[in-house]
């Protein structure tokens, strides 16, 4: 298949070797920075739940509640994209990420109105995160009965 | 007789004139290196208004305002208004021509808008068509933000090869006489596509258009690229105007110290968080504005060719997998002897 190459990866070649590196080592120190330090904030206040006495379903509930208020405040304080411009990965995966793609949708789209804005518009994007972990869900429970024969 | 020059320019038998242009711009193109030359200078992106839809019409109006009270003329003196911006249905030129209440052409070039404004202008007023030409685009940070990526409070990270979109507007008021710079070649280009498929590295896409395009327009007009003082493309970026300068390099055209982007002269890229530049079609507009034209007039510059180029996808081809094709317009500008 000796044809060469087309005019078009020719230049998608030429194209990449000009691109700029993106910096994957810092970019993947500061992520685990942010997403740790959120991390832990959140075991901080589980452990203090659990220390408090609380039952251990109800202060996991209570600790995803209480970094799912924080997401979204700062989201609406204008600070959580700033987080995330540095973290990454880091601030988008966990549950405050969650909460921040939907009150950053919520915000935005408001300007349609709450019927076809904010509430059509509210999972644009954390519908995708929503869809696949169901479905996820679902195969391996389906999977788990096939196998073993219990769900 | 004809006014055609090779494949793809024309040339005006009596080039129109720049009359007046304007610029309003938002606060981080303020605080950028061509500060102190735009009109007006909006502290805020929202403008007080109920979203970034309104605010960025109201860039549109107010640079459409200022260029015509300029030279002290009215909307009812103006044949033809030609706009374009960057949203869906291009509203933002819709409305602003409603409240112009001038006859309107609308067009959508992408970032190229301004280039195809200045053409199909010039070839109406030397067509006999007109006297007085309005033509403008405009784009907004959050606007373009909201439309083709995310909303504008996520917390993304932007890779280094995407462009920052100016909020701004620029409008240019031609006519058929007068001292001003004069439009004296346009070069319409084709729409080019090497299959790029990323829309944060748009620079990369669009390069290939901006070179084909100079280099016709080279070939049609037999110039040089030293018989220009400055060629100046809209917003390939730090990314894409050295892949452009290649490309032409290849082709045995040595681009010098003459050849300059908007997107790369209405940032300071070590001092604002822009990545590889400027973008958007009120980029070129606002830059040719206030910055390019005076410079013109001050005698600074005597012969420029603008070529801003486009990036002619929607968010529905991006997501649809499809490549982004991209076209370049040029326009050659001179100052009289």
């Amino acid at each position: 298949m000796a044809q060469g190459k087309s005019p078009q990866q020719a230049y998608q070649e030429t194209a990449r070797s000009m691109q700029p590196r993106r910096p994957v080592f810092r970019n993947a120190v500061l992520a685990f920075l942010v997403g740790g330090t959120i991390c832990a904030l959140a075991q901080l206040f589980l452990s203090y739940l659990l220390g408090r006495g609380l039952p251990q379903k109800e202060a996991l509930a209570a600790t995803s509640g209480f970094m799912i208020f924080w997401g979204a405040l700062l989201t609406g304080l204008g600070v959580y994209d700033i987080i995330g411009r540095v973290g990454g990965m880091g601030a988008a995966l966990p549950i405050t990420g969650f909460a921040n793609s939907m009150v950053a949708s919520a915000l935005e789209f408001k300007r349609e109105g709450y019927v076809l804005g904010v509430g059509a518009k509210l999972f644009t994007v954390a519908g995708p995160v929503i869809v696949y972990g169901l479905v996820s869900a679902v195969a391996v429970v389906l999977l788990r009965l096939l196998v073993t024969g219990r769900p | 007789m004809s006014k055609r020059l090779g494949q793809q320019t024309v040339a005006f038998a009596q080039p129109p004139v720049i009359l007046s242009t304007a610029s309003v711009v938002g606060p981080e193109e303020g605080r950028g290196p061509l500060g102190q030359y735009f009109d007006v200078v909006k502290q805020d992106r929202l403008l007080g208004q109920k979203s970034w839809e309104l605010a960025e019409k109201l860039l549109c109006e107010e640079a459409c305002d200022v260029a015509i009270k300029k030279v002290g003329k009215t909307p009812g003196e103006v044949d033809f208004f030609l706009a374009g911006d960057l949203l869906n249905q291009i509203i933002t030129a819709n409305f602003s021509a409603q409240t112009l209440g001038v006859p309107f052409l609308g067009l959508f070039g992408a970032c190229s808008t301004l280039a195809e404004g200045l053409a199909l202008g010039a070839m109406l007023l030397d067509g006999g068509f007109a006297s007085c030409v309005l033509t403008a685009c405009a784009s907004h940070h959050d606007t373009a933000e909201r439309q083709y990526r995310y909303p504008t409070e996520l917390g993304v990270q932007r890779p280094p090869t995407s462009q920052w979109t100016v909020t701004g507007a620029g409008a240019v008021l031609l006519g058929l006489a007068g001292p001003g710079p004069r439009l004296t070649h346009a070069t319409v280009g084709k729409v080019i596509s090497m299959g790029l498929k990323d829309p944060s590295d748009l620079g990369s896409a669009m390069a290939p258009a901006a070179a084909e395009t100079i280099w016709q327009h080279l070939q049609d007009t037999g110039r040089l690229p030293s018989d220009y003082d400055l060629i100046a493309t809209g917003d390939l970026g730090a990314v894409g105007h050295p892949i452009c300068a290649r490309l032409l390099k290849e082709r045995g055209v040595a681009m010098g110290e003459n050849f300059v982007d908007c997107g790369l002269l209405i940032y300071d890229r070590n001092r604002q968080r822009v990545d590889a530049g400027g973008s958007g079609c009120g980029c070129s507009a606002v830059v040719f504005a206030s910055y390019l034209v005076p410079r013109m007039v001050a005698g600074e510059i005597r012969r420029l060719l603008l070529v801003p180029t486009g990036a002619l996808f929607s968010p529905t081809s991006w997501k649809q997998g499809l490549e982004i094709p991209a076209v370049a317009h040029a326009v050659a500008v001179e100052m009289p002897a």
